[in-house]
């Protein structure tokens, strides 16, 4: 499949977005050999409850991210609300709090275009569900750089128009279902 | 020769173009985070109809008009006025208390934009009494956002945040009595900047210019690498009287940086630091 192994996966979601990654973040293993950056559209008022959520369900370490924060394998950093989540060459993470991309901030393609500049080929983007079109961009730009690009199938996501766009824009995205993309990602443990 | 991906590319025309910035105009971006600048420069090269970045930089070396409108794109933050409303909730009933037995004062808010939060604190400060005894040093490296911040005018259609912050900050007025609309815009009161200087001043190679009891830096020093956070942290210790006051944005941190052990947590859910004795 991917000849680079991967070194990180990014993830946007937007409505439906929650239940979709309660899906697949539980069901990963705490030793997974990689970090994952998580972008979803919530109410910027709304603020900052995903990660203690989701760190209450998941095996894997789940935090929101902080700004220069050096990225470890096992974990899982939730851009905070109301700021762009970026990777830096080095890997580190970065906040911005530059105007909304897509009407969004935190806004999935700023989120993976960074990380396709940082991790190149070693990057798997996947798009979930959502009612708009943020993350088609920025999946392209993962193709683009040879990372692997995964769409959630839209005839059963919860919201179709944000995959739906992301397969427009990156038609080589490979089309899975939650349970599949559930599979896939455990894998990576596996290797 | 091994084959080198477009970004790559890229990576070193935003360096060459940071540095001709640098030696051009003095504008020093090349310790900017380097993720957000290229965006933003990503961004200028596709407003001005430039194929490359390399073609931007031959552009606004040669000619000088090119520059504000750059500097635009590389430094204006929109803000609200009262913006994270619980941080000035946080000065109010937690630091403005201890500012109170100082007889005059002095605060600064370094990288000011368009003046959001020059005429929250200005405001705030009238509400609590403590504006007559006041200086508010306002800087910002953009003489258009400095301009900007001067006028204090804004867009009619901001100001429902901008109250509805000031309210959930714990606003003893209404926003209304600081600003006349007129035409689609409001127009803040000039007497809030009475006590109020802006200048021009950068982070990066300027100095202390005053012995301040709070200083307000928020969202500014993220998009620093950690080199140029360190100086800047270093240059509000050294700008703060004993136990003056720091507040950083929400979503920053003093906690990575070298001169972390010369202040203290005072509101750590709000990012308000205090100097420590040296």
């Amino acid at each position: 499949m991917n000849p680079v192994p991967a070194r990180a996966i990014v993830i946007g979601a937007s409505a439906g977005g929650v239940q979709a990654l309660l899906t697949i973040l539980p069901a990963l293993p705490a030793d997974l050999p990689l970090p994952i950056m998580v972008v979803l559209h919530v109410p910027a008022d709304r603020s900052n409850v995903l990660a203690p959520l989701f760190a209450s369900k998941c095996a894997l370490i789940v935090k929101e991210a902080e700004d220069k924060e050096p990225t470890r394998p096992g974990v899982v950093y939730f851009a905070p609300s109301d700021y762009h989540l970026l990777v830096e060459a080095d890997g580190a993470l970065a906040l911005s709090s530059d105007e909304p991309v897509n009407y969004s901030r935190p806004s999935i393609d700023v989120l993976f275009e960074s990380a396709a500049d940082a991790y190149g080929a070693g990057l798997i983007g996947l798009v979930l569900t959502g009612a708009n079109a943020d993350g088609a961009a920025g999946l392209k730009a993962v193709a683009d750089a040879g990372g692997l690009a995964l769409v959630e199938d839209p005839t059963s996501a919860y919201a179709r128009p944000m995959p739906e766009a992301a397969l427009r824009a990156c038609p080589a995205a490979q089309v899975m279902s939650l349970p599949r993309i559930e599979e896939f990602l455990k894998g990576l443990g596996q290797a | 020769m091994s084959p080198v991906a477009p970004h790559e590319v890229e990576d070193i025309e935003i360096q060459l173009l940071l540095e001709a910035l640098f030696q051009r105009y003095h504008y020093d971006f090349r310790h900017y985070a380097r993720a957000s600048i290229k965006r933003r420069l990503l961004q200028a090269r596709t407003h001005f109809g430039l194929p490359s970045l390399t073609a931007l930089q031959e552009r606004v070396l040669h000619d000088p008009e090119m520059l504000p409108q750059l500097l635009g794109f590389l430094t204006v933050q929109v803000s609200e006025m009262f913006r994270d409303p619980a941080y000035f909730r946080a000065l109010r009933e937690q630091v403005l208390p201890h500012l109170r037995t100082y007889p005059s004062l002095k605060v600064w808010i370094a990288g000011c934009s368009a003046g959001e939060e020059v005429y929250s604190l200005a405001i705030l400060f009238r509400e609590e009494g403590l504006f007559d005894r006041t200086m508010f040093y306002a800087t910002d490296i953009n003489p258009d956002a400095l301009r900007a911040a001067e006028a204090g005018v804004y867009s009619l259609d901001r100001i429902r945040k901008f109250t509805e912050n000031h309210q959930k900050s714990g606003g003893r007025t209404s926003l209304s009595d600081y600003y006349t609309a007129d035409y689609g815009r409001a127009v803040f009161d000039k007497s809030l900047r009475t006590n109020v200087v802006f200048s021009d001043h950068s982070l990066v190679s300027d100095a202390v210019f005053g012995e301040m009891q709070l200083i307000s830096c928020r969202n500014v020093m993220i998009y620093f690498d950690r080199p140029l956070q360190d100086r800047a942290v270093g240059l509000f210790k050294d700008s703060l009287a004993r136990n003056g006051f720091l507040g950083i944005g929400s979503k920053e941190s003093l906690r990575f940086s070298r001169h972390a052990g010369a202040f203290a947590d005072f509101v750590p859910e709000e990012k308000i630091y205090r100097r420590r004795e040296p």
